[in-house]
């Protein structure tokens, strides 16, 4: 889009206010751009989330990686990597860097499998 | 391990069990205000704690060699493509005062999905990769003690991996960090939806890591087609940023602004960027500023950059900065060399010592045009941001294309860059957390669905490494071939061997640059600067840069080309350095005992001014310490010379001779001296000569107690007349 500075004439509602008021005007407009998308991070998450996730439980980024991959391909990723993994460890008896480790080694599918069968019979 | 200021740090040392190092500290660090200071016979009211080791500036020699250090954090940027290379830079970055070191990722980095590991060779700029993060710290850590002084390490937060890199950067000791959702937007066409969700963790590992966050607003002015006219458009871009970050968690004195003022001369650039910066100070008061030099405008010329890059740190004096960011003058034409990251570290801290407390003197009027421009750009930018409110938010904003356009807002121009929600990498690649979404780990932003009753997040699972440094899984590498264990093999005759090559951004690259002054066009000029450099045996040649003096007179060219050869240190024969003593040392001994020399240029000799600056106070000369001289003047006959020389009962002649044709400067030395025997006064007389030709030993073989060459400063020759006159007077006592 192309227009002419229409300053003048657009910032007329503007020269009444005093510089104070400008100053927080400002600012409040900055919270209205900012808020919604506060709001979507707050309830979102992403594979780089995820992955940073197992890292801080002490996954390698390779196996990070393998693991998201995984769990995003079933559909899993909403319920949290780190989540996912902590599941999968109890129901194969193992403490979770193995089971995470197994997982990225593409073992314990079939627990992945049966954990986005049960998620999805939950959901309908 | 200890640095040792002799020794060259040792890259194959710090490389060692770094699967066990721990960053000994975390966070920014700012400097320590001192308050008004007192350093050698200044008062300062603008500086920090002082080095422990330091190089001062070249002037300092005249002011007991001080070197006050500015109170704002300086940065540099370093990141040749080689990491192991780099960390020499930062020591000798470091020795001149930066305590905030910038590493420039690799190309492509952004649109890797995930860590890179390892330690690759990087293209315009370092792969950033945990092996090369920790070993840079590890460097850091030693330089920091060496220096006395905390440095701040920084790199990017931003691509499709931030969350991830946030938390290895967490992890190692990493201070600061770029990190800005617009960025990615904007200019790596990452989906904007990705990036937002993505930023808001990364941002609360940062924020926990006390890691301080630098945002890419400035971008805007070195992208847009006319720079100058996006300033509402960075108002309204640093809000967002700052605001979405304080939401997050972040503390306002972790959040820096990224400020660049916009413009260059030949455009009144001052006028123009002062409002801009005073607006940008008043509505962000609770923030930190990180000013930057302007890079757009600088192509080839060094000297050009430096004087923008001057009135930039004006602009910095006039409003505040926190950190002074500084662009080396060499970046518009090659990836940044050593000596140039030092050069625009010193423009900073000569230039703000410089300015050191000039508010005191000088205040910003705002009663005139300054106060109605901040006023204005203030309402442009409200406007921008109600005409995006308007639009439906920031998504739609950006989809119709409201950012970087070159329009001075409300002006449109129709050249934003435009992304579309649904486009970008990363597309689709969002979900929505379900109610039972958990992540066991600290610092995690965003819902989570918890059981009750922890302590902490990460009890879930014993620890996270955020708090357990020890459950870091460590890479070290996965590439056999491209890794520093081979590069450094390969350059260890120049690290540690006795083979000496020129570089510029690696060990033994072979570098060099000159500077021609060819009497032809400028086209004509470049192409003889190119076949010269080919001749002297130069590889790989390319122009640097060229300026016409005259369209047909001639032109200056510099050109960069690699050597083929090295040195080897034994082969040099380096004659050992006179000792030159102090000035007060000097100015003691003439009063003791005063001094009195003749002094002139022989022969049919009309240069005068390398005997002058000897002499003359004005200059530096040996009149500064006191000695009282008789100038002769040019062409004098050597007769009248040592005449004088009785007469004045002088202790010493000093005599310059440049022209050498028939090796006329040996022969009138010569008969000097050998008249001073004749009339019996040798004994008496320190006889010294000087001259573009001369070198001790000739001056020696014919007699003479000393020569002088080219370059030659008052306080080498005064230095030596008084040790030469201690030296006498030991021998009579004895």
């Amino acid at each position: 889009m192309r227009r002419e500075d229409d300053f003048e004439t657009r910032s007329k509602h503007l020269k009444h206010m005093t510089d104070e008021e400008l100053d927080a005007y400002f600012w409040k407009l900055a919270e209205k751009i900012v808020d919604p998308l506060i709001e979507l991070a707050y309830y979102h998450t992403s594979p780089s989330i995820e992955r940073s996730v197992l890292l801080r439980m002490g996954f390698s980024s390779i196996e990070a990686k393998e693991i998201v991959n995984r769990i995003e391909e079933r559909g899993l990723l909403p319920k949290g990597a780190g989540n996912i993994v902590l599941k999968v460890a109890e129901r194969v008896k193992k403490d979770y860097l193995t089971a995470g480790k197994s997982i990225a080694n593409g073992e314990y599918l079939e627990v992945l499998d049966d954990i986005a069968r049960e998620a999805s019979k939950n959901e309908a | 391990m200890k640095l040792e200021k002799d020794k060259k740090i040792d890259i194959e040392e710090i490389l060692k069990d770094l699967d066990k190092y721990v960053p000994r500290r975390r966070g920014w660090h700012w400097r320590e205000d001192v308050g008004k200071h007192k350093i050698g016979d200044f008062e300062y009211y603008q500086v920090s704690k002082p080095l422990k080791n330091s190089i001062p500036l070249p002037a300092a020699k005249h002011f007991g060699n001080i070197d006050p250090q500015p109170d704002c954090v300086i940065t540099t940027e370093i990141a040749s493509g080689r990491f192991e290379d780099d960390i020499r830079r930062m020591r000798m970055a470091a020795w001149h005062g930066a305590d905030h070191i910038m590493v420039i990722r690799t190309l492509g980095q952004s649109h890797f999905d995930g860590l890179i590991e390892g330690t690759p060779e990087g293209v315009g700029g370092v792969p950033i990769s945990r092996k090369q993060i920790r070993a840079t710290r590890k460097a850091l850590d030693l330089i920091e003690d060496e220096v006395g002084r905390p440095i701040n390490f920084h790199s990017y937060v931003s691509g499709i991996a931030g969350p991830e890199v946030a938390v290895m950067f967490a992890e190692e000791g990493v201070n600061g960090a770029h990190q800005d959702p617009q960025y990615n937007v904007l200019y790596r066409n990452i989906n904007m939806v990705r990036s937002f969700v993505d930023a808001a963790v990364a941002k609360k590992i940062m924020a926990d890591a006390n890691i301080l966050q630098i945002d890419g607003a400035h971008n805007a002015n070195a992208t847009a087609k006319y720079g100058w006219k996006v300033m509402p458009e960075l108002l309204v871009q640093h809000a967002i940023n700052t605001l979405y970050s304080r939401k997050v968690g972040m503390k306002p004195e972790n959040i820096a602004l990224s400020t660049v003022p916009p413009n260059a001369p030949p455009t009144p650039s001052i006028r123009l960027d002062l409002p801009y910066a005073v607006a940008l100070r008043q509505l962000f008061k609770d923030y930190k500023m990180r000013a930057q030099m302007n890079t757009k405008y600088i192509e080839h010329d060094m000297r050009e950059a430096t004087v923008t890059h001057v009135l930039n740190l004006l602009i910095s004096r006039l409003t505040s900065a926190d950190i002074q960011s500084t662009i080396t003058p060499d970046e518009g034409r090659n990836v940044p060399w050593h000596y140039n990251n030092i050069n625009a570290i010193n423009t900073a801290k000569q230039a703000l010592i410089g300015m050191d407390g000039l508010k005191e003197m000088v205040k910003l009027n705002f009663d005139g045009e300054l106060g109605k421009k901040v006023r204005e750009l203030k309402m442009r930018a409200i406007l921008f941001m109600e005409e995006i409110l308007e639009v439906g938010g920031y998504f739609k904003a950006v989809e119709e294309g409201f950012f970087v356009d070159s329009g001075y807002y409300p002006e449109r121009n129709g050249d934003g860059i435009v992304r579309t929600i649904n486009g970008g990498i990363g597309a689709g690649t969002v979900y929505k957390r379900d109610k039972d979404y958990i992540a066991p780990v600290c610092s995690h932003f965003g819902y989570n669905n918890l059981p009750e009753g922890l302590n902490k997040p990460c009890d879930l699972i014993d620890g996270c490494t955020l708090c357990k440094h020890e459950k870091i899984h460590y890479i070290d590498e996965l590439d056999e071939n491209d890794n520093v264990e081979n590069r450094l093999k390969e350059t260890v005759e120049y690290r540690k061997g006795d083979k000496i090559k020129p570089e510029v951004e690696w060990a033994g690259d072979g570098i060099i640059s000159m500077n021609l002054f060819l009497p032809v066009n400028e086209r004509t000029a470049e192409y003889a600067a190119i076949k010269y450099a080919e001749k002297l045996g130069l590889t790989d040649v390319v122009v640097l840069g060229k300026l016409p003096m005259h369209p047909a007179e001639g032109t200056y060219v510099e050109v960069r080309g690699r050597v083929q050869f090295s040195i080897d240190k034994n082969e040099l024969e380096i004659p050992p350095e006179e000792e030159i003593l102090s000035d007060e040392e000097i100015e003691e001994d003439i009063k003791r005992k005063p001094m009195k020399v003749v002094a002139a240029t022989v022969g049919n000799d009309e240069h005068s001014v390398g005997l002058r600056e000897i002499l003359d106070i004005k200059h530096g000369g040996i009149e500064k310490y006191g000695i009282k001289f008789t100038y002769l003047g040019t062409s004098c006959p050597v007769e009248k010379l040592v005449d004088a020389a009785i007469e004045e009962n002088a202790d010493a002649i000093l005599v310059s001779t440049i022209i050498t044709h028939d090796d006329v400067h040996i022969k009138n030395m010569k008969k000097i001296h050998d008249l001073c025997v004749e009339k019996g006064i040798r004994d008496k007389v320190i006889l010294v000569g000087g001259g573009t030709q001369i070198t001790n030993d000739l001056a020696k073989s014919v007699g003479f107690d000393a020569g002088f060459g080219r370059g030659t400063k008052g306080n080498q020759v005064a230095s030596f007349l008084v040790k030469k006159r201690r030296e006498k007077e030991n021998e009579e006592n004895n």
